[in-house]
């Protein structure tokens, strides 16, 4: 690792706790007054969306292979997460040590599942892809209403409530590292690759089905861990949370954002979470909005807001003293 | 004979697939020595093509084998036959549209990193080295295919005849023994031909690797391929050097047509 690239790490580090420092003091100055709370949750949810949607642009973007299945994935991950955390309450385990086993076991639940789904369902590609990794989503919810571990179709309560803001921001940080960091390794160059053609990937040796296998799990993985920090946030869940429309929501989001960018799905994902919560006096007309925002993307910017486009900090400070440079020299 | 004591680098006994009713190639042998020019010609839809995806393992071959260096290589899957040793380009071109040209060739050279998740997410010492390797070996074929300089490209705007090298370069990537080249010099004009030429027996020499070629391109084959195959409704018709291919009237009738001079003159002109 040379010098830059250990700059850059550094910077971005620097970049992310100062986002989170910023939120905090603004949390603490009490400038929202009573709603402070209530914004403070509206974070929580941009955190696990985020987490949902980028691991969710893995296969789409990435991989170039769609799921509408995503929905049944997290919530795998919130429901192993949730009777994890039940069972080791109360056994000696500090909070967060309890809320990191539980996320954890959420993501290696639906981590494994994505592995059992995608070995039949990725011999498939487009559109029959997505209809499959729907209808596996539809058993997983419907698998759910029949398990009495579950709650059998009825609410699952009384789950601890571990997901405070500056839980779900550090995991959400650590989750979209690790996947930026698969992007831009040897895994992400393969997925892309098998995304533009994948007659070409396998001429150059590369294995398809396993790198689409991997990719679906990890992706699933990350989606388990969103779906854990939900479940401990809202405490309460039923099954059909996660039916499809949930599953769209998040695509949509991914596609709005830009399929194949990791910077698209935070700012898509963090808008659109918010979006609801801020419209709500129009909840009326919420949804119509929601439509006419997807359907505008799509006409003028068919890759998503940022396309394939990914935010840097260290490019973006590299290039304040060049302009200022340019401005000196006129 | 001397050549019995060495292996060949590719042989295939007999290869035959049948889809349906129609067998597309039938009692297929052939075999390439180390560093010869093996030119595969045909009229269209004699199933040249098909030998190349035969020989690729897209299909199966229903009978008959292919032994690559005598390895039996039947039934392998297109990613293990590459690693073995025989990698492909495409009659359509096949690149990684949206990927820079380094990419392209970067992501035949999996085999090369032996780093794995940990590693990659940690970004420890042998990920900087190992992708640093590639990186260099990259350049050096990119060097070969002469598209020194055009590295941070998006494939797809690179122009026809580059495109066309750049998947030789992805191709060389794999570290291949056998190179099958489907119609290369399709499209191309006058002097990229040329400059193709020129990389084909370059690398054949500096790489010390073998090719078989597809090409409509009849100066092309006669000037370069050290022998001919020529195929016709999936049955061998013909096969020896260039000269021999010229003279059998069976290639003449097949190939060319019956009207052999006026098509002679058409493409001299």
């Amino acid at each position: 690792m040379d010098k830059r690239h250990k700059l850059s790490y550094l910077l971005n580090a620097v970049g992310v706790a100062a986002v989170f420092a910023l939120l905090m003091l603004l949390f603490a100055s009490g400038i929202f007054g009573t709603s402070t709370t209530y914004i403070q949750g509206i974070c929580t949810t941009a955190c696990y969306t985020i987490i949902m949607v980028a691991s969710l642009n893995l296969v789409v973007g990435f991989m170039g292979e769609f799921s509408l299945g995503h929905a049944g994935f997290v919530s795998v991950g919130a429901y192993a997460s949730a009777i994890v955390s039940g069972a080791l309450a109360g056994k000696g385990l500090p909070d967060v040590g309890l809320f990191l086993v539980a996320l954890l076991a959420g993501g290696i639940a639906a981590g494994v599942m994505g592995v059992l789904v995608g070995i039949p369902a990725l011999r498939l590609r487009g559109d029959y892809l997505a209809i499959v990794t729907m209808a596996f989503a539809e058993i997983i919810r419907v698998c759910f209403c029949n398990f009495s571990i579950t709650g059998g179709g009825k609410t699952m309560s009384g789950i601890l409530k571990l997901s405070t803001f500056p839980r779900a921001f550090w995991v959400m940080v650590v989750c979209v590292t690790v996947m930026f960091l698969f992007v831009r390794s040897k895994y992400g160059r393969t997925i892309q690759a098998i995304r533009e053609d994948y007659i070409a990937s396998s001429a150059a040796g590369i294995n398809v089905t396993f790198y689409k296998v991997l990719t679906f799990a990890i992706s699933a993985f990350f989606a388990g861990i969103g779906g854990g920090i939900y479940a401990h946030y809202m405490t309460a869940m039923i099954p059909t949370n996660f039916n499809f429309a949930y599953s769209a929501e998040l695509l949509s989001e991914v596609i709005i954002g830009g399929t194949g960018s990791l910077t698209g799905s935070i700012i898509g994902a963090a808008f659109l979470s918010a979006l609801p919560e801020v419209m709500r006096e129009f909840s009326t007309y919420r949804m119509l909005a929601y439509s006419v925002v997807l359907i505008l993307v799509m006409l003028f910017r068919p890759g998503g807001i940022f396309g394939r486009w990914e935010f840097s900090l260290t490019r973006t400070l590299g290039a304040l003293p060049r302009r200022r440079k340019a401005k000196e020299g006129v | 004979m001397a050549e019995e004591k060495t292996v060949p680098v590719l042989k295939c006994q007999h290869l035959g697939i049948q889809f349906g009713g129609l067998k597309a190639v039938d009692d297929f042998n052939l075999e390439i020595g180390q560093s010869e020019l093996v030119g595969l010609i045909g009229p269209n839809g004699a199933g040249k093509t098909t030998v190349f995806n035969l020989i690729t393992g897209v299909y199966k071959p229903t009978e008959g084998s292919f032994y690559l260096e005598g390895q039996r290589m039947n039934g392998k899957k297109t990613h293990q036959i590459v690693h073995a040793g025989i990698a492909r380009t495409f009659q359509n071109i096949r690149l990684f549209k949206k990927m820079t040209v380094i990419e392209n060739v970067k992501a035949a050279m999996l085999q090369k990193l032996s780093y794995g998740m940990p590693q990659a997410i940690l970004r420890t010492k042998s990920y900087w080295s190992q992708e640093a390797a590639i990186t260099e070996r990259a350049k050096e074929l990119l060097k070969v295919v002469h598209l020194s300089g055009k590295e941070d490209l998006q494939a797809d705007n690179l122009p026809y005849g580059q495109q066309r090298r750049l998947e030789i370069a992805r191709a060389l990537a794999t570290d291949m023994k056998l190179l099958l080249l489907d119609e290369p010099a399709a499209g191309m004009n006058p002097t990229e031909t040329e400059e193709l030429l020129e990389i084909i027996d370059y690398i054949r020499r500096e790489f010390k690797i073998s090719v078989l070629l597809i090409e409509h391109d009849m100066s092309l084959v006669m000037k370069i391929c050290e022998r001919i195959q020529v195929l016709d409704f999936g049955t061998t018709i013909a096969s020896g050097t260039p000269d021999e291919i010229a003279n059998n009237p069976k290639v003449i009738e097949a190939y060319l047509g019956k009207d052999n001079e006026e098509k002679e003159a058409w493409e001299d002109a």
